[in-house]
């Protein structure tokens, strides 16, 4: 086979493997939607996380602004301390609410972002004061038991009466 | 009776020391062919030629192949998630299955099989016509012109080829899930953009082809080498190379996965 033949199909084959890995960075992976170059952390307090894991997208809106960085068991409060990455287009007032939601009903957990109407901006580092925990079944599950059975019991107090 | 039990524990040593001995040969080799390749990389145009035979040439397999696992995956996963009426995490159960697994590990297979003989079978055909010895004879090293360019050649194009495998089984994938059956495209590729992770996902993929790529070339060249030169010697080093290398894959992804992704979400 002709030198120039071959040269032409190696090109072709080295640009086409670059391409496909391009398509998988920008089309499949999160390199294209998602960008860590330009972002800015954000502290949050939670008492419980439940699921939650690192890389857990942080949304606003249903948007994704940025992601879960870090996640420490913080002794001084015994509560957990969440580091979360924010793109930096996004601005957050300071009376920011964070709460930890469920995507569908068995779907990852991730953190959600309601904006407060404060004037001043959240910057980089700042904690946010605001927050909510993770609803954990059980603890709800024991609840409902709980009222139900004071329900039950209220009732039949009435009843002797 | 007591030597026949002399005999046996003797035939295991035998096996035993040959094969660690073959080992270390094989590592002697490796070693030689990666100092002796400073030609063959200044000589770009060596190294060429045989992207245009291991890497170009298995384009048709890979890409057919490629298509037809990503179209599988799609049609499996969406049977089995629409039951839980997740259908459209269809994207995201395709990408992730062929980016962490099913793309390099298929891809290295078919690369073994479709290239890796053929580079032993040449090589081993080189050494039986005696065309080794002519090169030594002309004082041309066949290890700097023969072997390190073929070498080169497999480690280059094979995270290509795995690259070029998983994109168009997320293809395939997107095909049969979006056009065929009809799941929602939007969600299609937003859940899967929001699973698949570049650094986490895709570059451990990519990790994982180029150690296969050296994996599987290294045991080729090296067994066709090493081939008896004879027509039986030649066929025999093939069937060798096709079975070791896929066993090196195997053995070798479930290691590099055990580091790659433990104790992670």
């Amino acid at each position: 086979m002709q030198r120039t033949v071959m040269d032409l199909w190696v090109g072709l084959f080295v640009m086409i493997g670059i391409g496909a890995l391009l398509v998988l960075a920008l089309k499949v992976g999160n390199l294209g939607t998602y960008s860590a170059d330009q972002s800015y952390t954000l502290i949050g307090h939670f008492e419980n996380i439940g699921g939650l894991k690192v890389r857990a997208p942080v949304k606003s809106a249903g948007v994704v602004v940025g992601r879960v960085t870090d996640i420490q068991f913080n002794t001084e409060n015994f509560d957990a301390a969440v580091t979360m990455s924010i793109d930096s287009r996004y601005q957050f007032p300071k009376d920011t609410f964070a709460s930890i939601l469920t995507a569908g009903l068995i779907g990852e957990q991730y953190i959600g972002l309601a904006a407060g109407g404060d004037e001043t901006a959240l910057k980089n580092g700042d904690k946010i004061m605001k927050t909510n925990s993770a609803l954990v079944l059980e603890d709800m599950i024991g609840r409902f038991l709980f009222n139900k059975a004071s329900e039950g019991d209220g009732n039949g107090n009435d009843d002797k009466k | 009776m007591p030597r026949r039990i002399v005999v046996g524990i003797r035939g295991v040593g035998h096996r035993v020391i040959d094969s660690i001995w073959r080992l270390g040969y094989a590592s002697r080799f490796f070693l030689l062919t990666l100092l002796k390749s400073g030609t063959s990389l200044r000589r770009f145009g060596l190294i060429i030629r045989e992207l245009y035979f291991t890497g170009v040439l298995s384009l048709i397999i890979i890409l057919v192949s490629g298509l037809f696992v990503g179209m599988v995956l799609g049609l499996q996963g969406y049977e089995t998630l629409q039951k839980y009426g997740a259908e459209s995490a269809v994207g995201t159960l395709v990408a992730l299955s062929l980016v962490r697994e099913l793309g390099p590990v298929v891809a290295a297979l078919l690369f073994a099989s479709r290239a890796g003989s053929a580079i032993t079978a040449e090589i081993g055909l080189m050494k039986a016509t005696e065309q080794l010895a002519a090169m030594e004879m002309m004082a041309v090293d066949p290890i700097a012109r023969v072997v390190a360019p073929r070498f080169w050649a497999g480690v280059i194009s094979m995270p290509f080829l795995a690259a070029l495998f998983s994109a168009i089984g997320v293809f395939g994938g997107y095909l049969v899930a979006v056009v065929l059956i009809g799941v929602d495209e939007g969600s299609f590729w937003s859940q899967m953009q929001g699973a698949v992770d570049f650094r986490y996902d895709i570059v451990n993929g990519v990790i994982k082809t180029c150690v296969f790529g050296v994996a599987v070339t290294a045991i080729a060249v090296f067994e066709g080498y090493d081939a008896s030169p004879t027509a039986e010697g030649v066929s025999g080093a093939t069937t060798r190379t096709v079975v070791t290398s896929s066993l090196a894959i195997l053995g070798l992804d479930f290691v590099l996965t055990s580091f790659m992704f433990r104790g992670m979400s």
